[in-house]
């Protein structure tokens, strides 16, 4: 139960780590200044929640285990997070797409997490539903803005959103530790919200005049340790510090 | 949960006003609603702290800014950084919300007009130069987590806003 709870936390908490490095490889590289400051935002707040799950983590975990060994420390392959928010920061569209795609489950998420029988993930998932309340909201204005914008701008989200699509369906495939969590009424149920999910998405998607893809072909196993090949470079240039210097504090 | 009822000893709230907020140095961390207890046992100090964002990196500035403070008080402060319940635009104090205003930061509306306001569809948020709600957007995060930058139509000048967390 314990080593359960313990890999469903991970679970949550790498889809954010992720995410926020890949947000925060845009700093300094943003299309605008207001445009990499929001995104350099939404990385912070992202790593915030990461760590008040990863705090946790290493207090289940006990022994020599902290939130830097967690995030730090790791084997590509035993990292859970979604491929999804693995994948690169290509043009702006890509990059507001996946962030998009995953704010909606995101938001989704805590609204129920926050219920979680479990005290300090409830805490956790209402603290940070605030926060992502405005990234749904600036990714979702940004799909907007670009899908009915120019002709390339269009273009240009839709190949995004054709893109990324076979990589969202993974939220709603649980694994063991999810199954057991929700059991518990720890954890949530995803598969309780997949119609709201392709609801949400849909109502932006139609508003952006983007093609909400139909696509039979779904692809899976972030969550299980198999990741696409863009993660090992994340992780080798997230980790590098700690791993040159052991222990290495600001 | 949304309680802004705090448990704050007498003898270490005057001293806890003196620590202030290293990103919005004229706002004191009590005037920000952050501290949610402080105990005294002896000569010990039990506080505890709630961030304002998760990622707020003034949060451990903080920890350290008041245990420097108390200790000059002859206090051994331990902090504790506590989540639940979460921490709303709403317990900035009147005092605070006015330090604000005159710091050059536009405080927090409601969540219907903050929401109206940051997708640019109202103009209502007072400029804190001029006055003038003739504002605009120019991007829904500023220079700290906390802030959304403004931009005013009527003096050109920019200014941030405090945006609405609840
Ligand atoms: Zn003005």
């Amino acid at each position: 139960m314990k080593d359960q709870l313990y890999q469903y936390i991970l679970g949550i908490a790498d889809n954010s780590l992720i995410l926020g490095q890949r947000l925060g490889q845009l700093c300094g590289h943003g299309p605008s200044l207001e445009v990499d400051i929001a995104c350099t935002n939404i990385s912070l707040d992202l790593f915030g929640q990461v760590r008040s799950y990863y705090q946790y983590a290493a207090k289940l975990a006990g022994g020599d285990a902290s939130e830097d060994s967690i995030a730090f420390l790791r084997k590509e392959r035993e990292y859970r997070n979604v491929l999804l928010v693995e994948q690169p920061n290509t043009d702006f569209a890509y990059i507001i797409t996946r962030g998009f795609l995953f704010d909606v489950y995101h938001e989704l998420f805590l609204e129920r997490l926050m219920h979680s029988k479990d005290e300090t993930l409830a805490a956790i998932a209402a603290k940070s539903i605030k926060e992502v309340r405005y990234h749904r909201s600036f990714s979702s204005e940004w799909m907007k803005r670009m899908g009915a914008g120019t002709e390339e701008s269009h273009r240009r989200v839709q190949d995004a959103v054709d893109s990324l699509w076979r990589y969202t369906k993974e939220f709603f495939q649980p694994t063991e530790a999810e199954k057991a969590m929700a059991e518990a009424g720890i954890g949530v149920d995803t598969s309780s919200f997949k119609a709201t999910y392709d609801q949400h998405i849909a109502e932006v998607l139609q508003e952006a005049t983007i093609v909400v893809p139909t696509s039979p072909y779904f692809q899976r196993g972030g969550k299980e340790g198999v990741h696409t090949e863009h993660l090992g470079y994340l992780l080798s240039d997230m980790q590098y510090m700690q791993r040159t210097y052991p222990n290495m504090n600001w | 949960m949304t309680s802004a009822e705090v448990n704050i000893d007498e003898r270490l709230a005057p001293l806890l006003r003196e620590v202030s907020d290293p990103e919005i140095p004229v706002l004191s961390i009590m005037d920000m609603g952050v501290v949610r207890e402080a105990r005294l046992e002896g000569k010990t100090a039990y506080i505890k702290l709630t961030p304002t964002y998760s990622g707020c990196p003034a949060m451990d500035v903080m920890g350290v800014d008041i245990q420097r403070l108390l200790k000059k008080y002859g206090y051994d402060a331990k902090v504790e950084l506590v989540l639940s319940p979460a921490w709303t635009t709403d317990w900035i104090t009147p005092s605070g919300r006015a330090s604000l205003e005159a710091y050059g930061i536009a405080v927090p509306l409601e969540p219907e007009a903050d929401k109206a306001a940051l997708t640019g569809s109202e103009r209502i948020v007072k400029c804190t130069h001029c006055g003038s709600q003739n504002t605009r957007v120019v991007s829904a995060f500023g220079s700290t987590a906390c802030k959304a930058l403004f931009q005013c139509d009527d003096c050109l000048e920019p200014f941030d806003y405090f945006k609405c967390l609840k």
